[in-house]
């Protein structure tokens, strides 16, 4: 008899993603497929996909998905959660889309509590666009638009969101996860599990940064790229559990 | 009731299942009334951090194939443009108030009517139309609101009811009418893809050619709604000397001057306009094909006034009179406007003769 150890889940299509070699997107979206699979909640989920790489994200999960306009996927989320509060709603979003141009959005839909599950992959570029600085970009980064690297004194330092989520006394669930190596993995597969758990039991807002590769933009070969998000970027994102059950956990 | 009263009452009636605002006057009193009455009826109230915000928690309870309303004045409704145009460009029902004040900028918190063209004439990125509305009555902000959800359902398209300051403040008896409007079924909204394909709503079409045949779609869409949605309202608008064209409050004021003008021998019409998109062309022709002349109102530097003349296309002279940043045409003005058009199209008729 032969024993399938490994298969795709149920809710990734067939379909080939267009992401580049080494980036980071195809695992995180294997990840959820993974947990909405094992919670049985394919056919009551709704995802939310942002402009940006994962913008055809709806292309590859198997259940319903909507685009949303640069920034607004909480909004979008929470007008579509607050009349559906039986299905597992949850927003996919990039680093310029959810601390940039959707920071007020992220942080009023936190503020709210809002019971959905916010996936944010940081990967400290604009990737759609060409590569451009982020508002995660690490100080001294070389991107297309800080070409000398990121200027702390003109352009600010990186933005630490769940950190800046930690200080609202509303989220249930914020973690960050690094997707540096086969660990990395499996703590963003239970981080996604927690969080996605919470939505389902009703327990309020759920968080889960991933830090992720992007060898293109971050300029580095794909092995290189992992070096970089269990490195430099796990030192400047610590990457641990900041709420949990809705209590702050110290570091 | 107030017309911002009434507004929020028609909604409630129409089966709003959700509404998202952010405060701006003068139109302050829907979302205080969304405030105390939806979560008492189990329905969803939320005071927005943004304009932006609201539009695309709108957007949100759309896709999730539920009724949903968000209203602003002026500056906001410019920052709700992003939303309009993806509500557009994805096909989705939605209800937006504009309760008009003056601009441009921050302008002032008075009746205006200088948001015409962004109203009708896109507003957003891209080649799309909402559906625009326009009460001059408090009946008719509860009413047309009603009727917006409707329209919105049926088309699967923003809906714009296009009011001003004065509309909403003012208070006027109402009929609160039995609104039997119940959205339709929506097999394309989000709902959890159970025992069915997944569902996507989108406005990205990236393949080749797949943007263009979505916009010639949109725009047989369009030419549906511009066929069977225009909606006016006429009086006495045959064979008049002359014909005021007014809509919202400069309408209310019209009707009034144009009966006063009988007193110094004038025959003024009126004619108008309730759909501002689809603009009613065709009728507006037809009725100034028999005036001398035809004299638009407005609380604008000419907006409407360039449809007007679209629609006359040179069959009678044009005239406006318009007043900007929150001025209100006085009748005193419009009647000395009418006694002036007076003696020229009584000159121009002896000079025929």
């Amino acid at each position: 008899m032969k024993t399938v150890l490994y298969k795709r889940p149920k809710s990734l299509t067939s379909v080939p993603t267009h992401y580049c070699p080494g980036c980071g997107h195809g695992i995180v979206h294997r990840l959820i497929a993974e947990v909405v699979d094992e919670l049985g909640i394919r056919e009551r989920t709704i995802g939310i996909a942002p402009v940006g790489c994962a913008v055809l994200a709806y292309f590859y999960f198997n259940f319903d998905v909507t685009e949303a306009a640069h920034g607004r996927c909480a909004a979008v989320a929470t007008g579509i959660k607050r009349v559906l509060p039986d299905r597992i709603v949850f927003s996919y979003q990039g680093d310029g889309d959810l601390a940039a141009i959707g920071l007020a959005e992220t942080i009023h839909a936190a503020n709210r509590g809002e019971n959905i599950t916010v996936v944010f992959v940081n990967n400290t570029v604009y990737g759609m666009t060409g590569g451009q600085m982020a508002p995660t970009t690490l100080v001294g980064q070389k991107t297309s638009t800080s070409p000398d690297g990121r200027d702390a004194p003109t352009m600010g330092p990186p933005l630490r969101m769940c950190e800046l989520l930690n200080t609202l006394p509303s989220p249930y669930h914020i973690e960050r996860v690094a997707l540096d190596g086969p660990a990395g993995v499996r703590k963003a597969r239970n981080a996604l599990m927690k969080a996605f758990r919470a939505q389902l039991e009703n327990k309020g807002y759920s968080f889960v940064e991933i830090l992720a590769s992007c060898p293109t933009h971050q300029r580095l070969s794909p092995a290189q790229a992992l070096k970089f998000v269990g490195g430099e970027m796990a030192a400047q994102f610590p990457v641990r559990v900041f709420r949990e059950e809705g209590k702050a956990v110290n570091a | 009731m107030t017309g911002n009263d009434a507004i929020a009452e028609a909604a409630i009636r129409a089966g709003c299942d959700a509404y998202y605002g952010y405060p701006i006057t003068p139109q302050n009193e829907i979302a205080n009334y969304m405030a105390r009455h939806m979560p008492a009826r189990g329905r969803v109230f939320i005071q927005a951090e943004s304009e932006l915000a609201a539009i695309n928690m709108v957007f949100g309870t759309a896709v999730a194939g539920r009724r949903a309303m968000t209203s602003s004045s002026s500056p906001g409704v410019s920052l709700k443009q992003e939303g309009i145009s993806y509500l557009a460009g994805a096909e989705l029902p939605a209800v937006i108030v504009n309760v008009q004040r003056g601009g441009p900028g921050l302008g002032n918190i008075a009746p205006s009517q200088s948001d015409y063209f962004q109203a009708v004439k896109g507003g957003g990125h891209g080649d799309y139309h909402q559906i625009v509305l326009a009460p001059h009555s408090v009946q008719e902000m509860y009413d047309l609101t009603a009727l917006a959800f409707d329209l919105a359902d049926r088309y699967r398209n923003p809906v714009m009811v296009l009011s001003d300051g004065r509309l909403g403040q003012m208070m006027e008896p109402v009929t609160l009418h039995e609104v039997r409007s119940r959205p339709p079924p929506k097999p394309w909204a989000l709902t959890g893809a159970r025992g069915r394909k997944p569902n996507l709503i989108r406005s990205l079409l990236l393949g080749e050619g797949e943007l263009e045949r979505h916009n010639l779609r949109l725009q047989r869409k369009y030419a549906r709604i511009s066929r069977s949605e225009q909606r006016w309202e006429e009086r006495n608008a045959r064979n008049c000397d002359v014909l005021i064209v007014a809509y919202g409050t400069c309408a209310r004021i019209a009707k009034g001057c144009a009966a006063a003008a009988a007193d110094f021998g004038l025959k003024a019409g009126l004619f108008r306009p309730i759909s501002l998109w689809p603009f009613p062309y065709r009728p507006m022709r037809r009725a100034a094909s028999s005036a001398k002349c035809v004299l638009v109102v407005e609380m604008s530097a000419g907006q409407m006034l360039e449809d007007v003349r679209l629609a006359v296309a040179g069959m009678a002279p044009v005239f406006f009179l318009g007043r900007m940043g929150g001025g209100v045409p006085e009748e005193g003005e419009v009647l000395r406007r009418l006694r002036a058009l007076a003696k020229t199209t009584r000159r121009r008729s002896h000079g025929a003769e």
